[in-house]
């Protein structure tokens, strides 16, 4: 029998909470119960990347963490970067600028370690970005254009010219 | 005349750069019923029985449908057009659920339960009972004589065999002085994985059933579910969202037919089946392993004399593309290396392991491995320049093949090279490689393609389009080429806008979502024909709606229809350029005119009779750690002359995507069988080595625009060619680095390891070095 267990958690800047299934994935409860579905599942067990969600602000594959494990936490999706009057930030804008987008799926998991790595404030190099951002799939772009979209918003953050 | 041609932001990215793009999985109806589907655990058999008893006790179980409760028709899957005649017609050779099971992972029961957990458990909890047959895994095994047997209509297991006779191959080959090149080259099965795995939902609404459903071709779902549950064919509606990716796999009915019936066994309550990773690996479509063994006889001077190429299809446990995927490979070569005699048989044979389908290619990346590899082999034996070797025997400018009526009319293979070899900087590389004599060691390799664009005259080509004009003068447009990521949309908002004449490509609203009950009907995505199909629909239905603007705008301005244009949005007279009236106010007029109101729209369907020749190729260059039997791609480079781009910053990110699907083709892909079960041993995405980031060097797309003059927008297909040249240029660059011919696909540290062993490139003296 399911056993439900309270959880209150900060959740896209929002203080929210909710009795979760205890065997609930953070995937499920933000999908199901958010209706965050920029949360995506392409595998269920950490390999893909899709579901990738900051968890005080380092990303986290959601499909293996507990909805349980929220409790006390600050969750943010994708849906977070746009603003109530339907701005957009510069990641996201650089997504869409360097054809780093395709069919979209893997788009909301990329964007979030982004975000990740551009909130460090460090500048990498292109190798550097590269094993940032390995945790993620992608069959349609061969990466090239993403890493083009984190590497330019990265210097353009920290005033280092972009060739 | 300038929106086509320019890199403009795809149509869908900012709802996908901000997650809102609702894939079949974010529009479930609330309460569906979750179908989830008991796998075959033998190889081969029947099922003898299923005990549900202890399934059906679970709560939250519903029902539990078995292969002996499915209906007894016999279903083709395969996303072909279908044919009037009935000897073109797909194989119909699989049922909803299967009671002879022909691959490990085959359908043999559904549990439908209230929510996930309940169904899992539910399938856990059957208890199936095999009499178990002997497999074979092999296609050449399941050739030979009391090999098990799969579908008793086709001995031997041999879905089909095609030949192609050219010339006299026994007498071409007498002729003296010839150099033997032979070799077998082998392909390894692998899978799409797009990042979606399959899913669908289904409910049934006034008598009739629906399916949401990931899918590249709504139009032939629709025909296929309607055939295997035995319903007609307009009783069925399907619904295409967004799509998370497809290449092919989803070119195919999936688990839409057995959603659908599942639907109407508990009374058309929505249920739906969401594939697993692990049932995406086995229990949709891979790509066919083709073998190859290949014999050319050349001239000293590297003419080809004569040629002989055999080739066998693993089509796995279902007919699904079958024969199409292999004929296509085989029909390759007569034309990308020109020979007067030549004997090609290539045959389909079915194997007890997943039925494989189309895959971004359709069997031209394995035959572009074979095929350029045994050239690379060629050049070698006559102590030729690879390149020049290519230079000189490849298919020459004004070559025309009289079935497809496809010409080369440009000398698009040599062009390509040339840009191949001046982006990777060939002279000077291949000069300062050839010092290397150590354990690492450098090398370049290139490698050609053929391709076609869209299937005519194989099969029906056809493409309608609807067009409206809206109040506000911009015009939705419904298309019956569908969006799977690939940028479709805004390939076709950009011709529409440039063949109406309006401001910007964003004045056309294309409607993205597709369904079967209003979209003109359309056959989806594949055969890299989308963009060439839909322009010339898109031309024919601007040029109707056109004139219906023209007619109206005439009652209001006085002026001949005939001399007018549309500018910028803009009705103006040709003679001056005067505008008369913006199509805002036409519409609006004419939409409120008490005495004469009109809706103006457009719909037209274009049968298209014409092919296109779309070719290109890859410069690659490695280092070869030999001790480690480890490559390195450094560098690597795909030219392509697909005609005019109408996008090209997406027509380079479909490259990238391309070239990064022929990496993993080339040093790592493969999906693994046990020999003794059949039991796929990776079928996740960690133990399948799909590429990530750090696995590639930087990719450059290059273009040669030659346009094509078949095609409204002078384009043709790129869709699939990127995925076809990379494997061989990356083993011709092995090849030239370490004088290893390689004939096996992947070239991972574990084929490496058994090459450069049997090379003698491995030896103790390495690790003093």
């Amino acid at each position: 029998m399911a056993q439900y267990k309270l959880v209150r958690f900060t959740l896209n800047g929002k203080e929210v909470e909710k009795m979760v299934d205890v065997r609930a994935s953070l995937t499920d409860m933000l999908r199901n119960d958010y209706h965050l579905t920029s949360v995506k599942k392409g595998c269920e067990v950490g390999e893909c990347g899709a579901c990738n969600v900051l968890i005080d602000g380092e990303a986290f594959n959601s499909c293996i963490y507990l909805a349980v494990w929220a409790d006390g936490k600050n969750i943010r999706t994708l849906e977070s970067l746009t603003g109530p009057d339907g701005e957009i930030s510069d990641i996201q804008q650089a997504f869409m600028e360097e054809s780093a987008i395709q069919c979209g799926f893997c788009t909301p998991g990329f964007i979030m370690t982004a975000v990740e790595i551009l909130e460090t404030k460090k500048l990498y190099t292109r190798d550097e970005l590269r094993k940032l951002l390995s945790g993620h799939l992608c069959r349609c772009t061969g990466y090239e254009n993403i890493l083009n979209a984190v590497e330019k918003t990265m210097k353009r953050r920290l005033g280092v010219p972009v060739e | 005349m300038s929106i086509v041609g320019k890199s403009e932001i795809r149509v869908d990215a900012f709802d996908k750069a901000t997650g809102r793009t609702k894939y079949y999985e974010d529009r479930m109806p609330a309460g569906a019923l979750f179908v989830r589907i008991k796998h075959s655990e033998i190889a081969h058999g029947f099922v003898k029985s299923v005990d549900t008893s202890e399934a059906e006790k679970i709560k939250g179980v519903v029902k539990v449908l078995t292969c002996f409760d499915a209906p007894e028709i016999d279903f083709p899957t395969a996303g072909h057009p279908w044919s009037m005649d009935p000897e073109h017609q797909d194989v119909a050779d699989r049922r909803l659920l299967n009671t002879h099971v022909r691959y490990y992972g085959d359908d043999v029961a559904v549990v439908i339960a209230e929510d996930e957990v309940s169904a899992m458990q539910g399938v856990r909890a059957l208890k199936v009972e095999y009499e178990a047959l002997p497999f074979v895994l092999d296609p050449q095994k399941a050739m030979e004589d009391g090999a098990p047997q799969l579908h008793d209509e086709y001995p031997h297991n041999i879905l089909k065999h095609t030949s192609i006779r050219k010339g006299d191959y026994q007498v071409a080959i007498r002729e003296p002085g010839l150099i033997r090149v032979e070799g077998w080259y082998e392909t390894p099965t692998v899978q799409h994985c797009h990042i979606e795995n399959h899913g669908c939902f289904a409910y049934e609404e006034n008598g009739r059933i629906t399916v949401v459903s990931s899918t590249q071709i709504p139009h032939i779902v629709r025909r296929v579910v309607g055939q295997a549950i035995g319903r007609p064919w307009a009783d069925v509606q399907i619904i295409k969202p967004y799509i998370g990716g497809g290449f092919g796999n989803k070119q195919d009915a999936l688990y839409e037919p057995l959603c659908a019936w599942c639907s109407v066994m508990v009374g058309g309550r929505p249920v739906r089946v969401d594939c697993s990773r692990e049932e995406t690996f086995v229990s949709n479509r891979v790509r066919h392993a083709i073998r190859f063994h290949i014999t050319s006889w050349i001239r000293p001077d590297g003419s080809m004399a004569a040629r002989k190429v055999d080739l066998y299809s693993n089509q796995g446990a279902y007919a699904s593309h079958g024969h199409s995927i292999v004929a296509k490979a085989m029909g390759s070569f007569p034309q990308l290396y020109p020979c007067d005699n030549m004997e090609c048989d290539a045959y389909t044979v079915y194997t007890n392991i997943p039925a494989a389908g189309a895959m971004r290619g359709y069997g031209m990346p394995q035959a572009s491995f074979a095929n350029d590899s045994n050239i690379e082999e060629c050049a070698h034996a006559v102590h030729m320049d690879p390149v020049e070797y290519r230079n000189k025997y490849i298919m020459p400018q004004g070559y025309y093949d009289g079935f497809s009526k496809n010409c080369n009319y440009y000398d698009s293979h040599r062009e390509c090279l040339e840009k191949g070899k001046e982006l990777i900087g060939y002279d000077e590389k291949i000069k300062e490689f050839a010092k290397d004599t150590g354990p690492i060691r450098r090398g370049i390799g290139c490698a050609s393609f053929w391709y076609n664009t869209a299937v005519w005259p194989i099969a029906l080509e056809t493409s309608s389009n609807r067009m409206l004009l809206n109040l506000d003068g911009t015009v939705t447009m419904q298309c019956g080429e569908t969006e799977i990521g690939q940028g479709a949309d805004t390939a076709f908002a950009q011709m529409a806008a440039e063949a109406i004449g309006l401001k910007s490509y964003k004045d056309v609203h294309v409607v993205s979502c597709q369904d079967t009950d209003t979209t003109p009907t359309g056959l989806g995505a594949y055969a890299s024909r989308q963009t060439y199909v839909a322009g010339f629909s898109i031309r024919q239905t601007a040029e109707l709606l056109k004139q219906k603007i023209f007619a109206y705008a005439n009652k209001l301005t006085r002026q001949s229809e005939h001399n007018m244009e549309i500018r910028d949005g803009n009705v103006v007279r040709k003679g001056d350029g005067k505008v008369l009236i913006s199509l805002k106010e036409l519409a609006m007029t004419a939409q409120y005119n008490p005495q004469d109101s009109e809706h103006i729209t457009a719909e037209s369907t274009f049968t298209i009779k014409n092919n296109a020749y779309s070719f290109g190729c890859t410069f690659a260059e490695v280092e070869v750690d030999i001790p480690m039997c480890k490559v390195t791609v450094k560098n690597i480079v795909n030219v392509h002359d697909c005609g005019n781009l109408i996008n090209p910053a997406l027509a380079a990110a479909q490259v990238h995507g391309g070239m990064s699907m022929a990496i993993g083709y080339g040093l790592s892909e493969q999906l693994l069988f046990d020999p003794k079960t059949g039991r796929p041993l990776n079928n996740n995405l960690l133990d399948y080595k799909l590429s990530t980031v750090m696995d590639h060097p930087d990719l450059e797309a290059a273009f040669i625009e030659n346009p094509e003059p078949t095609s409204e927008f002078g384009t043709k297909a790129l869709g699939e060619p990127p995925a076809c040249s990379g494997a061989p240029a990356i083993r011709n660059a092995i090849y030239n680095a370490t004088g290893v011919a390689l004939r096996k696909l992947p070239m991972n540290p574990h084929n490496l390891f058994a090459a450069f062993t049997e090379a003698g490139l491995i030896h103790d003296e390495w690790q003093e070095g």
